[in-house]
């Protein structure tokens, strides 16, 4: 079963997941690897959390307007808006404080909300929340095409931003000074990234969800920074960590019954950090 | 003149970090910024650069510094730095060359000889292929001067560079800025060990939020403007009054 | 009243104890600027949960507790290990290491049927204040709580002066003989056992929340430790009386016959307040220049 999941001969959806999660994890790994380096790791935890208003206030937009409220691209939309509120919100807060500090607030408050507009939305009857709630944790079961396009399109933009864009951004996180200098802004790089860490954290609420994407994006990273001295290497490896994690997870979420996809995707990468932590760690650490 | 500065005034919430510094660098000229903790040296050069905010006005070259930015280079303190980053020596050169190559160019033979050229300057070739975090502290400063080189710029602005490494990489680093200086370029470094700023610069830069005293280290680095800047309780050791100036040197 | 006396004053209480027990911790974890330390350890709570329920097959609160502050301890040991080893930024190794026990802990929860009958994840993510009402006699977690709030304190009070020092500089604190090591992780278990007592009865966002929230806003507007401390006390409690109420009886004030999650709410009010704090804080700096 297992074998047949990972030659992609387990069925239509089985394949289209896996794929899915395939071009997921390539792009959340390359992305992740400029993330890390420039030592926002826990940023892309506190925009994940802060979709979660986004998505609630856009199913009770769409609702109102009469629509579906569980149109995909409308929640994405509403999704990215709070997020982008919440990244503002954490630099806003990290003039008067740590950024530590600020990350943990946002993210609390954010989510906090995001709660309460579930339950407001689940009170008003107008739809059952528990369509909403997978984006806690993902769903895969029930991706569509459609879903799989929009991942997989998405993804590859990503990494084709990421590969072009991939001198500025190495230059502004190994020294944001010198890059200014040398006519890179950090400002709009560091945007940009976020934009980009965005990017994925929407399209990946659908497989691992959003307290889990941000493992998909930091672990990869980590164990490929161990493995190579250049930032191209690094976030090429970090992509094909992510990629396999992905392929594999799908498979083998999609073979055991119950086994939900996220959790073993993250495990699975948790795995190769771990592997990697006893060939290539300190050990006088 | 390299550089012009005129009232650089910089306030940080309550703590005024600069107070109207003013100072001119000369096209060729080795100057020292000494001045004790907190005396806004490293703030003065960012301010230089426009990397801070700060009010006054800086000419580099006769026009605005904007413009001669592509021949400008900082090389930051040591501990600014992340030497765990993953870069090899010769990709942190590279990142000298950005102008050059663009955005999203890519980086073909004649930009890697550059590089590669740049690195030979200060001694560093064999280490091309090496991680950065790699090297011993001197090293990884010979780095950062190449990365300057291979931009081209021949106004170097330096934080602290002798922080942290051994006597004999202190004589190389010195070295290299010696024949930037014969080659025409201009050099600024925030210094700290007193006794060697006559023997290395030939003019200095007495700050302490405002300028106490700039000139030829002959005539400016005097007991008097070091206890201004400093303060009185500052005690020279005997041994040092080699870097003291002519007016109080004994009679040879 | 009386109504309100069952109802109402137990939840409201406990997410007031709730409160203070993670704002103790909380005020020490930002001032070492390991804030983001309280979002991991309210994390890594499921796994230890479902492992301890899985392996004695007791659903009380005190067996699941126990196994709720061994994952917390084992995932601070870790988090330290991976940051050493890996050589990592701090919140690079959090990250890491709280997704996976996470994930850990959904997994154990999915494939062994524990799912839906004795606990859920989403139960878990933003409790359940509401049901903790006055049942012939006080909820289990009210006393517990009252009991881990004080005694957080007193160890509070205990340690004071070398906790301070040690925040402050440690390594000067290190050079006067105070076992930095030991504070710290000290703190780290003080902070694991708030949120395990605070996971159990209110949900790990409230418990995130109430470590940095209150704390963060009481640094802005206070100079002193003590009085940031009082502070932050203030904020917590607020927030959890207001966010309490708002949750309640906001929808009814509107004519919608339902309530809203005052977990949520909470957490949300503490957010509004920090940013509150932020504005004041800021228009007080410009106002004095």
């Amino acid at each position: 079963m297992i074998w047949q999941a990972l030659l992609l001969q387990a069925g239509y959806n089985a394949a289209l997941v896996s794929l899915g999660a395939a071009l997921l994890g390539a792009a959340a790994g390359a992305a992740g690897a400029f993330l890390t380096l420039r030592r926002r790791a826990l940023m892309s935890d506190a925009m994940a959390h802060a979709t979660l208003p986004g998505i609630g206030l856009a199913f009770l937009a769409m609702v109102a307007l009469g629509g579906d409220g569980r149109f995909l691209p409308g929640l994405m939309l509403g999704a990215a808006l709070t997020a982008a509120a919440g990244l503002w919100a954490v630099q806003r807060l990290a003039r008067q404080m740590h950024e530590d500090a600020a990350t943990g607030a946002v993210l609390a408050s954010f989510y906090g909300a995001g709660i309460v507009i579930l339950t407001l939305i689940q009170g008003l009857g107008t739809g059952r929340p528990a369509g909403l709630e997978t984006v806690l944790l993902g769903s895969t079961a029930g991706m569509l095409r459609a879903d799989a396009l929009v991942i997989g399109f998405g993804g590859l933009a990503v990494i084709c931003a990421l590969w072009s864009l991939r001198r500025p951004l190495a230059m502004v996180a190994f020294d944001p000074l010198h890059a200014r200098m040398m006519g890179v802004n950090p400002r709009r790089m560091d945007a940009t990234l976020m934009a980009l860490v965005l990017a994925v954290v929407l399209v990946g609420l659908n497989v691992t969800g959003l307290i889990l994407i941000v493992a998909l994006l930091v672990t990869p990273a980590v164990s490929a920074r161990m493995w190579s001295t250049t930032v191209t290497g690094t976030a090429t490896l970090s992509a094909v960590i992510g990629a396999v994690c992905g392929y594999i997870g799908a498979a083998i979420s999609a073979s055991v019954p119950d086994l939900p996809t996220g959790p073993v995707i993250v495990l699975l990468a948790a795995g190769g950090f771990g592997l990697t932590l006893l060939i290539r760690g300190r050990r006088d650490g | 003149m390299a550089l012009r500065v005129q009232g650089l005034t910089l306030r940080y919430n309550e703590v005024l970090a600069l107070d109207g510094a003013s100072a001119q660098f000369p096209i060729g000229s080795m100057t020292a910024i000494i001045g004790p903790n907190g005396a806004g040296k490293s703030t003065f050069l960012k301010s230089v650069l426009g990397l801070v905010a700060a009010a006054g006005t800086v000419a580099a070259f006769g026009g605005p510094v904007a413009q001669s930015m592509p021949r400008i280079a900082y090389v930051p303190q040591r501990a600014a730095v992340d030497w765990s980053f993953p870069v090899r020596v010769i990709d942190v050169v590279l990142m000298g060359c950005y102008r050059k190559t663009g955005l999203l160019g890519l980086i073909d033979a004649a930009t890697s000889a550059h590089a590669m050229a740049a690195l030979a300057r200060v001694g560093m070739q064999d280490f091309a292929r090496r991680q950065i975090g790699a090297l011993s502290g001197g090293q990884q400063q010979r780095v950062f001067l190449a990365r300057a080189l291979a931009q081209g710029a021949d106004l170097f602005l330096l934080d602290e560079p002798f922080a942290g490494v051994d006597a004999a990489t202190e004589a190389a680093i010195i070295a290299v800025l010696k024949a930037l200086r014969k080659d025409g370029a201009t050099i600024i470094a925030v210094h700290h060990d007193l006794s060697s700023v006559a023997a290395y610069f030939d003019r200095v830069l007495l700050m302490n939020r405002r300028t106490v005293a700039e000139g030829p280290v002959a005539t400016t680095f005097t007991r008097a403007a070091l206890a201004q800047a400093y303060g009185p309780a500052l005690m020279l050791d005997p041994t040092d009054l080699r870097s003291e100036g002519p007016t109080e040197r004994p009679a040879a | 009243m009386d109504e309100f006396l069952l109802f109402s004053l137990p939840p409201m209480l406990i997410a007031s104890l709730a409160a203070i027990a993670c704002v103790l911790p909380g005020n020490f974890l930002l001032l070492s600027r390991r804030a983001m330390l309280g979002d991991a350890m309210s994390h890594v709570v499921l796994p230890g949960i479902v492992a301890a329920f899985l392996l004695t097959g007791s659903g009380s609160g005190v067996v699941m507790g126990a196994g709720a502050l061994a994952a917390a301890g084992l995932s601070a040991l870790l988090i330290e290990w991976v940051t050493r080893r890996a050589r990592l930024e701090p919140g690079a190794a959090m990250a890491v290491v709280f997704t996976t026990m996470f994930a850990l802990g959904v997994v154990l929860l999915e494939t062994t049927g524990t799912s839906g009958v004795h606990l859920d994840v989403e139960h878990a993510l933003y409790g359940n204040l509401e049901s903790l009402i006055w049942l012939g006699g006080p909820p289990p977690e009210l006393l517990r709580l009252a009991l881990i709030a004080t005694g957080l304190a007193l160890a509070l009070r205990l340690i004071w002066r070398p906790l301070v020092l040690a925040t402050f500089d440690p390594v000067f604190a290190q050079t006067q003989g105070i076992p930095v090591g030991w504070l710290r992780a000290g703190l780290t278990a003080a902070t694991a056992l708030a949120a395990v007592a605070a996971f159990q009865a209110v949900g790990s966002i409230l418990t995130i929340a109430m470590l940095i929230c209150p704390a963060a806003s009481a640094r802005l507007l206070t100079r002193t430790l003590p009085a940031q401390i009082m502070a932050s006390l203030g904020f917590a409690v607020a927030s959890a009386l207001l966010g309490y109420v708002l949750a309640g009886y906001a929808p009814l004030w509107l004519g919608l016959p339902f309530t809203l999650s005052a977990s949520g709410m909470i957490a949300t009010v503490s957010g509004l307040l920090l940013a509150l704090s932020a504005l004041i804080a800021s228009h007080l700096a410009r106002a004095a220049l």
